[in-house]
C-alpha cells in the first residue's frame, strides 16, 4: 500500500528445530516499514512458527532476528523491551478473562509504565471506539462474541503503540459471520500504514490488502512476490497445487 | 449404647470441644504455613534453574512418598537434638507444616499449569515482565484452580491431625483417649469423635463447593 524501503524486521538464516524436526530451514527475509506481508501455505509448513519467531515467542535454533537494527536474539538483549513494539494477535484471541475489556487494554501500558492510568484509560476508550466496543468497556470478556474478543485483542495489541502487528490466523477460530468484521479492522489498520505480518487462510483478503505474499512450503519460503505475482503468475508447482486446492 | 453416648457427651462435651478446637487450629496453621512455603516450593519446581527444580522435586517426593506418621516421629525424635527444649506440640506442628507444604506445592503447581498457555504468550507479546506476567495474569487465574484444591487439603489435614494423637497433643483423637481412660468406655467416645469429624468435613466440603461456584461465575 505505502511500503517503504526501510527494513523493520530482518530474518537472517533462520532455523528452528522442534526436537529433531526442522520446522524452519533457513529463512532470509525482510519486512519493511508500513509493509503488509501475508504468509500463506499448507498446514504444518512452518508459517505460524516463523511469525512466532519474529517476537521470540519461539526462540529460533539459529540465525538472527533483527528488529530496528538490533539482533534481538543476542544474549545481551532483553526481548521483553522489543516485544512492546511488536503487537501480536492470536488465533484463540487469548484475551485475559479475569480483566474487564478496558483493563485488558490498559494492562500493558500501565504495567510496563509507559502511560499513567488516566492516559491509558483515555487511549483505551479511543481504541475501543474504533472497533465499536466502547459500550463494553466495563464488561468481562466472557460476555463478548468471538468476533468481539478478537477485535478486543487487536486493540489490546495496539495499546502499546507497536511498530508492527503480527497476526497468527486471526480469523481461523471465528464463526463465519464474525470473520468480516475482524478482517475490516485489520484492513483499516493496514491502510492507515501499520506494518502488518499476517498468517492467514483468507486468500481473498491476502490478495486485497498485501504488498507482498510469502508462500511457505516445508519450512522454506518457496515463492514470494506481489499478490498478482503469486496468485496469477507463479511457476512454483507447490504454490500452484496449494492455490488450486484453496481457491 | 445410645444412652451411654448421650451420658458421655453431656459429661465430657467440653473435652471434645477443646479437642475439636485444637484439631481445627492445628490443621489451619499447617495449611496456612504449608501454603506460604508451598508457593515457594512450587515456583522452585517450575523454575528453569535445574538445581532449584530438582531440589523441590526431591523435597516433594520424599514428603509425599513416606508415611505421615513416620514424618511425625522423625521430627519428634530429631528436632529435640537441635532445640532441646522444644515441645511435642511444636514438633508435631512443624512436621505437619512441612508435610502440608509438599502437598500444597503440588496443588499450586497444578493450578498454575492449568492456566491456558495462550495467556502467558499474550502477556509476553505485550512485553510484560516475568514478574508481572506471574502476578497480574497467571496467578489471579490460577487461584480459581488452587483454592478448591487447598480446601480439600485442609479437609485432609483435619483428618491427618488424628495421627498426632500418638504424641498426646490435645486434638480430637487425644480427647477420645482422655475420655476413654476416664469413662472406661471406648466405642461411645469413638462414635462421638467420628461424628464430629464427619460434621466438620462435610460442612467444609459443602462450603468449598459454594465458593468454587462463585469463583467460576466469570468464566
Amino acid at each position: 500500500m505505502q511500503m517503504t524501503d526501510k527494513p523493520l524486521i530482518e530474518l537472517v538464516d533462520l532455523h528452528k528445530y522442534f526436537g529433531n524436526l526442522e520446522v524452519l530451514k533457513g529463512i532470509n527475509e525482510t519486512v519493511h516499514e508500513k509493509e503488509v506481508v501475508s504468509i500463506i501455505g499448507p498446514s504444518g509448513c512452518g508459517k505460524s512458527t516463523l511469525l512466532r519467531c519474529m517476537n521470540l515467542l519461539e526462540v529460533p535454533t539459529r540465525g538472527k532476528v533483527i528488529f530496528e537494527g538490533v539482533n534481538i536474539m543476542d544474549k545481551s538483549v532483553d526481548p521483553t523491551i522489543h516485544r512492546r513494539k511488536m503487537g501480536m494477535v492470536f488465533q484463540q484471541f487469548n484475551v485475559f478473562p479475569h480483566l474487564t475489556v478496558l483493563e485488558n487494554i490498559t494492562a500493558a501500558p500501565i504495567l510496563n509504565k509507559v502511560m499513567s492510568p488516566e492516559a491509558a484509560n483515555k487511549k483505551a476508550y479511543e481504541l475501543l471506539d474504533t472497533v465499536g466496543l466502547a459500550d463494553k468497556a466495563k464488561e468481562y470478556p466472557q460476555k463478548l462474541s468471538g468476533g468481539q474478543k478478537q477485535r478486543l485483542a487487536i486493540v489490546r495489541a495496539m495499546a502499546m503503540d507497536p511498530k508492527v502487528l503480527l497476526f497468527d490466523e486471526p480469523t481461523s477460530a471465528l464463526d463465519p459471520e464474525m470473520v468480516k468484521g475482524v478482517l475490516e479492522v485489520i484492513k483499516s489498520l493496514a491502510i492507515s500504514g501499520m506494518t502488518t505480518v499476517i498468517v492467514t487462510h483468507e486468500m481473498g483478503f491476502a490478495r486485497e490488502v498485501s504488498d507482498r505474499i510469502w508462500f511457505m512450503y516445508d519450512g522454506v519460503i518457496a515463492e514470494k512476490g506481489t499478490p498478482d505475482d503469486v496468485f496469477n503468475h507463479t511457476k512454483n508447482p507447490r504454490a500452484i497445487e496449494f492455490l488450486s486446492q484453496i481457491l | 449404647m445410645i444412652s451411654n453416648i448421650i451420658r458421655i457427651w453431656s459429661k465430657y462435651w467440653p473435652v471434645f470441644m477443646q479437642g475439636l478446637w485444637n484439631t481445627l487450629w492445628i490443621a489451619l496453621v499447617a495449611i496456612v504455613m504449608g501454603t506460604f512455603f508451598g508457593t515457594f516450593i512450587a515456583l522452585a519446581k517450575m523454575s528453569k534453574n535445574k538445581v532449584l527444580s530438582t531440589a523441590a522435586t526431591v523435597y516433594i517426593e520424599v514428603l509425599r512418598g513416606t508415611p505421615m506418621l513416620l514424618q511425625l516421629y522423625f521430627f519428634w525424635v530429631g528436632l529435640p537434638y537441635l532445640f532441646p527444649s522444644i515441645s511435642d506440640l511444636a514438633c508435631v506442628l512443624i512436621a505437619l507444616c512441612i508435610n502440608s507444604s509438599a502437598y500444597v506445592a503440588e496443588c499450586i503447581r497444578a493450578g498454575i499449569q492449568a492456566v491456558d498457555p495462550g495467556q502467558r504468550e499474550a502477556a509476553m507479546s505485550l512485553g510484560l515482565t516475568e514478574s508481572n506476567i506471574m502476578r497480574k495474569i497467571i496467578l489471579p487465574q490460577a487461584v480459581k484452580n488452587i483454592l478448591p484444591a487447598l480446601g480439600n487439603e485442609f479437609i485432609v489435614m483435619i483428618k491427618e491431625t488424628a495421627l498426632a494423637s500418638v504424641f498426646f497433643i490435645g486434638e480430637l483423637m487425644t480427647a477420645f483417649k482422655v475420655v476413654q481412660s476416664n469413662a472406661f468406655l471406648a466405642l461411645e467416645p469413638l462414635t462421638i469423635v467420628g461424628l464430629i469429624y464427619l460434621v466438620i468435613t462435610l460442612t467444609l466440603s459443602k462450603g468449598m463447593k459454594t465458593i468454587e461456584r462463585r469463583l467460576h461465575a466469570n468464566d
